[in-house]
């Protein structure tokens, strides 16, 4: 027995019957004993250096003739021990580490940290903050999406995808570059708001690439949606029941294409989300293709966020970008050359790290992978005394066991892709 | 009177920048658990973490204890506290993060204490999720679990030695090739 999802949010129609998760482990599937004594049971090794899969990922796997009988992840390649080396720095060094954990959604994981030591802290952040930092998040989550988009059709064989999703990629990461200075991995946000004022001519840009994006997405469907060859490929396979979802810990697209309209951006709203209009895509089907609809749909309404988001920050031109917490933020550059106490702030704050309330906390947001979550734990130092991400793509890979389920060989890679991991994250 | 009365075997309740946490004994574990899923409506496992507290409140103590070289209040950035935190019951605790997919989007944590040894029951039966995650407290915090089908490493090797996240694992523990001090 497991546990239900409430009747409003699921589907109407279940996408299959009871539950498919293996047992006793939920994320082994094991060849029968009747099929290993047939004898033609050939067990392979899949990665962890192998093209399509996405990183890392070593997959072993039980074959019978083209059917998978038993698959089992195995992970770890990619573990460089982010949360120890976190526990060894002052809490604002320790935000340039959660982006590389996820170094596809980098600033959606710079954000969780962040926000996880603002609720902490209990520290109030300005308006213009807040915005910026939903307009990232969501520019982000388009360029997260493209990634995956890009690399899942070119392993399915679609390879003109690829190119085109790196070409609206680019532009995002030359708007990052034109905000923070860097293309990836930012560490834009400071505890308190933001690291530096919204240079002037980012707005402008940033509309010219949200006229545009739409377009792209057009021409994306164009190419995919209806594609004979895609359909056969995707719709039908992979599927997951909106109960073993929830079951097995699925968040994000995953979740959304069983047909469970969950996102918490719209359930438990963070930053600017509860003020701006945007619609959760939901799928029923709970395939591959349903994911697939769930990332498109969620890329054009991530522009809209991202157009409101400019409508107000426009109208917040001199405002304040960062907390006014000298314990916390450092002081403004300038007053360095004039009052003392704004120096021995800085001095204090670069060579000792402010110092975060005796408490834990977990705070999650909605990565485009899913539910990201921080968990840190302070000793009232300054350093953290434990940090521990919940990472989606780690709780996404338990599913595959599921997934696999009467899946053939080749299917493995569209079934596998779709469920967006990121192998960093899933390794820290 | 709290909401929280009817939870099989609770210790303490606690409330701290908007959320609660549940402590229970490990044996009462699976039964509050249970009564958390099916009574209160936490379908969904978020997370698994657990916490080593070896050396929490020792003065100079921020990060990990035990390098080769020792850290001492000297050093910058190990300065010591501006208060002693509250002590806590046993050595590590795992916290489990719960939440209520439905409309109120509901979190909790429930927390169990242990001591080097002590064993927690695995919560697979109640949240499949639980499955990597508690592999992983297994791998990295050594947490014993009791029960679960298949515990065994799951980020480093199987043949590694010690728990790295424990406190008295050291940074840079593993020697360093080509660096003459191997």
């Amino acid at each position: 027995m497991t546990a239900t999802a409430p009747r409003s949010l699921t589907s109407r129609r279940p996408i299959y019957l009871g539950t498919r998760i293996p047992s006793p482990t939920p994320t082994v599937l094991t060849t029968t004993p009747e099929m290993l004594e047939t004898g033609d049971v050939l067990t392979i090794n899949f990665g962890p250096n192998h093209p399509s899969t996405h990183g890392v990922l070593r997959l072993i796997v039980d074959l019978y003739g083209e059917d998978v009988t038993g698959v089992e992840a195995v992970i770890g390649y990619l573990h460089t021990g982010f949360e120890k080396n976190m526990e060894h720095k002052t809490w604002w060094k320790c935000i340039t580490y959660p982006e590389r954990i996820d170094y596809v959604s980098f600033q959606n994981n710079e954000y969780v940290f962040v926000g996880a030591v603002e609720k902490l802290l209990e520290l109030e952040v300005p308006p213009k903050a807040t915005w910026m930092r939903t307009l990232l998040n969501e520019l982000n989550r388009i360029h997260s999406h493209l990634v995956w988009l890009g690399t899942s059709a070119l392993e399915l064989g679609a390879i003109s995808m690829f190119w085109y999703a790196f070409r609206e990629r680019e532009q995002i990461l030359d708007l990052f570059e034109l905000v923070t200075g860097y293309r990836m991995h930012t560490r834009y946000f400071q505890v308190g708001g933001l690291a530096e004022d919204i240079p002037r001519g980012f707005y402008p840009e940033c509309r010219k690439f949200c006229d545009w994006m739409p377009r792209a997405v057009d021409d994306y469907e164009t190419l995919l949606t209806r594609n004979k060859i895609w359909l056969e490929r995707t719709e039908g396979l992979g599927l997951l029941s909106a109960e073993d979802a929830i079951a097995l810990g699925q968040s994000g697209p995953v979740l959304r294409g069983s047909g469970v309209d969950w996102d918490l951006r719209k359930s438990d709203p963070y930053l600017a989300y509860g003020s701006v209009d945007f619609r959760v895509p939901v799928y029923q089907a709970g395939d591959v293709y349903a994911r697939y609809r769930v990332h498109m749909d969620e890329m054009r309404e991530s522009v809209r966020i991202v157009e409101q988001c400019l409508d107000r920050l426009e109208q917040m031109d001199g405002e304040p970008w960062i907390a006014d917490d000298r314990k916390v933020v450092l002081p403004p550059r300038h007053e360095l050359h004039t009052s003392m106490e704004s120096l021995i702030h800085h001095f204090k704050i670069v060579t000792e790290g402010f110092r975060v309330p005796e408490g834990e906390v977990y705070y999650a947001i909605e990565s485009p992978r899913g539910e990201l979550g921080c968990y840190i734990c302070s000793d009232g130092g300054p350093k953290p005394w434990r940090v521990k991400f919940r990472a989606p793509s780690f709780v996404a890979l338990e599913a595959t066991a599921t997934l696999m389920k009467d899946a053939l060989i080749a299917d493995m890679i569209a079934i596998v892709g779709s469920l967006d991991t990121v192998m960093g994250e899933v390794d820290r | 009177m709290s909401d929280w009365d009817d939870v099989p075997g609770l210790r303490e309740e606690r409330v701290h920048v908007g959320e609660t946490t549940l402590v229970v004994d490990a044996g009462d574990l699976i039964e509050a658990a249970t009564y958390l899923r099916d009574d209160a409506g936490f379908n969904f496992l978020s997370d698994i973490t657990a916490v080593d507290y070896l050396g929490w409140g020792d003065e100079g103590v921020s990060g990990y204890l035990g390098t080769a070289g020792g850290r001492d209040l000297n050093t910058p950035m190990t300065q010591g506290y501006q208060a002693v935190p509250a002590a806590k019951p046993k050595r590590f605790a795992m916290n489990y993060h719960l939440l209520s997919v439905s409309e109120d989007a509901r979190r909790i944590r429930l927390q169990v204490w242990l001591d080097e040894g002590e064993r927690v029951p695995s919560v697979i039966p109640v949240w499949p999720t639980a499955d990597f995650h508690e592999r992983e407290a297994f791998d990295l915090m050594g947490i014993a679990i009791a029960e679960h089908p298949n515990l065994k490493r799951i980020l480093l090797d199987d043949d590694w030695d010690g728990h790295p996240l424990r406190k008295d694992y050291p940074l840079g523990g593993e020697p360093v090739r080509f660096s003459g001090e191997e």
